[in-house]
């Protein structure tokens, strides 16, 4: 009799990969909206026409520009005139340290967010002058220069002051640039800062109160309290969070969260961040998978041998 | 008629493949069995040895044990045999009894006498003195010294000092 | 009292004690297995050795796993994923087998309905295996609360909401079966104890009730063939091995089993290691929101199917037709009239009944996840229809079925 055991093989196979494709790829496609990466082009915002003088943008960041009214710049001996809570008490969200976003921002991006804060960010939805609804940063009108010039000389002074792209670790990226907004638990991070082990009680509880009154100023800044991240690189996986990260705007119409205006190599950083934190095994789980498969071949030829000599006697 | 159970060659090494994947899936198994790393760094206490008064003691709490912390006067220090100063303590200068605060018998937690200055292990009777040493048994040896190092005036237990791993190699405590 | 000797080896020993010999030849050498049958007869070891796989797993997961509403979702994504050693393994293994042993199932319950092994005897076979899906189900379902996250509370919802019966508005036990008015940490509790104890007990007890219910009648075979086992059996034992129709269930049936085990297991692994995202649905990590439904619902996708058939009608009818769906596998031995325990592909209409029923299962599972919304609606509509027509027509086509 001729031996059927192929084509029903072939039978099985098929059926069950046209249901896993109908559950699996096709279902998904259709249930979520395909954004594709731009690769953190930003080619909506202007290029910056005009070089740089660091001097001269140091000189605007700290007088006519007004940043350093709002943002310490830690390299450059200037520190937080807050707290945290205190910052986002008063500006909604804590404003940024300025002495890395040189390296971590694209300067297209840098360059806009100087002048029109939140058509950079994108949340212009958010925001309304005519209801009085004011962008906690004010947008920067020149100090009676050419504007153009005076913004690329502050991106330069950015740049000159910021550490070198191989510099920036992964925790940086994600603090300096979600860390403001979003708990990453498993990390032990805070929108204030990493979560210590505090000995006594009283000191705990006194964080918690800081904690707490961070996460009410930026409940009410953004709508809601932006999430915690943790397990985001499961729930979500890497192309949602890294095209998210590009382009809130893309995937969810109306979303308080800014566009953060990261480079690519940021975005990366990021990620690699989040997959530290949901995804912790990942290097040992490919590592001890290709052992377990090369094992588990050999567990099925040495069965199929076995299968063999035994069923020589049977025909 | 050929024995039925005989498996033959291939089927013994089959069964030689099959024990070699039980075997490894044992090792995952022993292996989620150890402390998790939180347990293991949470392994290490820091005692701020300034806050101790003279011949009262003071019990802290290192991976679950109870840790008796004992400052000696200068009455009881001068007191001392040999045998009992070796287990000794010094931090900034103060002499320290610190031990494990389970009776070396069956570990029943010792209280101690101020006025005797001794501990009784209420279970069987045992005694130690206030350097930790047995005065009376049941107990096999005295109280047990958790591993220790000295920072300043601070003590980190958990970790060995050069002073512990003397009192290891000399027998002092186990 | 048994008469016992001095024993010359340790095997005569237990044998004496145990009967090890006779046990050996019920359970393994004289345990006959047809010889014309293929690789779909390895379904039941490879559930076995699945099962095996989530027994295992499980257990390690209970060493670390919380129920508490507060700490479930954290022990299982930070301390069994990120703290324990291999954690992510035990739990890996878990969720690909939790899914994977469905297909098996789905695969091993096609086998019987295509061969017709649920007739002539086999009806217990048959009825003991539907008691075991229905019970895997519920051991599905328990299992996919425990993780506490937005999937595990909103098909808590969803699926203790069904209890209702729909304008019978039974919310009283609805609330009985949460023990709450939502589903909380009375609700975590009982389905945790269900999904560790009761449901596995009552597992391991209908897997002993389905070999038995085997025994008697024996595996059926690729051909529909009645064979005299014992007549087979002496001439194997004469040394007629090649000549006779049946062969040993150890070794010889054993040694293809495990053959076909090991290919499953290289499928098995790789899902685990490198493709387990269809089993760990990605808005499970979310934690649980009571006040946050997530985008899509949907169930996993051995529910599709039966979802699906709720899903399209008005809330009255569905649950009749979910209910509906739910049991009536179970009255396939009865509702086929036909005499023949054959090959579907020899049973005329019969056949064609077979591939629509398959194909129309897929379509509805593929439906059920799908939105309902524009032609997915129309489509899992008429599929849904399809099915219970298709169990109503089943008695008519078999009882003027051509005996063969």
């Amino acid at each position: 009799m001729k031996n059927k055991e192929p084509l029903i093989a072939v039978v099985v196979i098929f059926f069950s990969l046209v249901t896993y494709y109908l559950v699996e790829p096709y279902a998904h496609h259709v249930l979520h909206k395909e954004v594709i990466s731009k690769n953190f082009a930003y080619a909506d915002l202007p290029a910056i026409t005009k070089t740089g003088d660091a001097t001269r943008g140091q000189e605007l960041l700290m007088g006519a520009g007004a940043c350093v009214g709002c943002h310490s710049i830690e390299v450059a001996g200037i520190p937080a005139t807050m707290t945290p809570h205190d910052a986002a008490a008063a500006y909604g969200v804590n404003p940024p340290d300025l002495s890395n976003m040189g390296v971590m921002y694209d300067e297209k991006f840098l360059a806009d967010v100087i002048k029109n804060p939140s058509h950079a960010m994108m949340n212009e939805h958010m925001f309304d002058a005519e209801k009085g609804l004011m962008h906690p940063m004010p947008p920067f009108y020149g100090a009676g220069g050419d504007i153009d010039q005076e913004v690329a000389d502050m991106v330069a002074y950015m740049q000159s002051i910021s550490v070198t792209k191989e510099d920036v670790t992964p925790k940086m990226a994600y603090e300096n640039a979600c860390g403001r907004c979003h708990a990453l638990e498993y990390e032990k991070w805070t929108q204030i800062g990493t979560h210590k082990n505090f000995k006594d009680k009283k000191d705990d509880l006194a964080y918690q109160i800081d904690f707490i009154k961070y996460k009410e100023s930026i409940t009410g800044f953004m709508g809601k309290l932006p999430p915690d991240l943790s397990m985001y690189i499961r729930s979500r996986g890497e192309h949602f969070i890294s095209t998210f990260i590009e382009d809130p705007q893309a995937h969810l119409p109306g979303t308080s969260m800014p566009r953060v205006g990261v480079t690519a190599d940021t975005a990366e950083k990021v990620i690699e961040y989040l997959k530290d934190a949901g995804d912790t095994k990942r290097v040992e789980r490919e590592e001890i998978g290709q052992y377990v498969m090369i094992y588990i071949v050999i567990f099925a030829i040495f069965a199929f041998l076995w299968k063999r000599q035994v069923w020589k006697e049977l025909h | 008629m050929k024995n039925n159970t005989r498996r033959g060659f291939m089927g013994k090494a089959f069964g030689a493949v099959a024990a070699v994947g039980a075997i490894g899936s044992l090792v995952a198994m022993k292996k989620t069995w150890d402390p998790l790393p939180s347990v293991k760094a949470a392994g290490f206490t820091t005692l701020d040895m300034s806050v101790y008064q003279e011949n009262k003691l003071a019990v802290e709490k290192w991976r679950g044990k109870p840790i008796f912390v004992l400052k000696k006067t200068a009455a009881m220090v001068a007191d001392q045999t040999e045998i009992q100063s070796v287990r000794d303590i010094v931090v900034d200068g103060a002499h320290y009894m610190v031990s494990i605060g389970l009776c070396t018998h069956l570990g029943c937690i010792p209280s101690y006498n101020a006025n005797d200055k001794d501990f009784l292990c209420a279970c069987h009777g045992g005694k130690f003195d206030y350097a930790g040493e047995v005065t009376k048994v049941p107990p096999p040896r005295g109280l047990d010294i958790p591993p220790f190092k000295i920072e300043g005036n601070t003590l980190v237990l958990g970790e060995k000092g050069p002073e512990y791993m003397k009192m290891k190699e000399t027998g002092v405590t186990l | 009292m048994a008469h016992f000797t001095k024993a010359t080896s340790v095997k005569d020993w237990l044998d004496q004690r145990l009967a090890i010999v006779k046990v050996e030849k019920v359970m393994a050498s004289e345990y006959w297995i047809p010889k014309n049958i293929n690789f779909l007869w390895a379904m039941g070891m490879i559930l076995a050795v699945t099962f095996s796989l989530l027994l295992v797993s499980g257990i390690f997961l209970l060493m670390y796993y919380q129920p508490n509403i507060d700490t479930a979702f954290y022990s299982v994504n930070y301390t069994i994923m990120r703290e324990v050693d291999f954690g992510w393994l035990w739990r890996h293994v878990h969720g690909v087998a939790a899914s994977v042993i469905f297909l098996i199932m789905y695969i091993h319950m096609f086998t019987g309905i295509y061969y017709g092994s649920y007739k002539k005897g086999r009806e217990m076979i048959w009825l003991s295996g539907m008691l075991l899906f229905v019970t895997f189900s519920a051991e599905a379902f328990s299992g996919y609360m425990l993780p506490w996250g937005q999937m595990s509370y909103w098909a808590g919802m969803v699926i203790t909401n069904l209890f209702a019966g729909g304008s019978l508005h039974a919310d009283g036990l609805v609330e009985w079966i949460r023990g709450d008015y939502v589903p909380a940490q009375a609700f975590l509790s009982r389905f945790f104890m269900l999904h560790v104890i009761l449901l596995p007990l009552a597992i391991m007890g209908l897997i002993g009730l389905h070999f038995a219910a085997l025994r008697i009648p024996h595996v059926n075979n690729q051909d529909g063939e009645e064979i005299d086992f014992e007549a087979e059996s002496k001439k194997y034992l004469a040394g007629d091995k090649a000549g006779s129709k049946v062969m040993r269930f150890g070794n010889d049936f054993m040694s293809k089993d495990m053959t076909i085990v090991g290919l499953y297991l290289v499928f098995f692994f790789y899902l685990v290691f490198y493709n387990y995202g269809f089993a760990m649905d990605p808005v499970n990590f979310d934690p649980a929101d009571g006040l946050k439904t997530p985008a899509h619902i949907y169930p996993e996708w051995y529910f599709l199917w039966s979802y699906e058939i709720l899903r399209p009608f008005s809330v009255d009818v569905g649950l009749i037709a979910f209910g509906f769906a739910q049991v009536i596998f179970f009255a396939l031995p009865f509702l086929d009239r036909s005499p023949n325990a054959v090959a579907a592909n020899r049973r005329g209409l019969f056949a064609i009944w077979f591939w629509v029923m398959l194909v129309n299962m897929i379509v509805l599972t593929a439906m059920g996840k799908l939105p309902p919304e524009g032609i997915y609606s129309t489509i899992g509509y008429v599929a849904a229809l399809l099915f219970m027509a298709q169990w109503l027509v089943l008695p008519f086509i078999t009882k003027f079925e051509k005996k063969v």
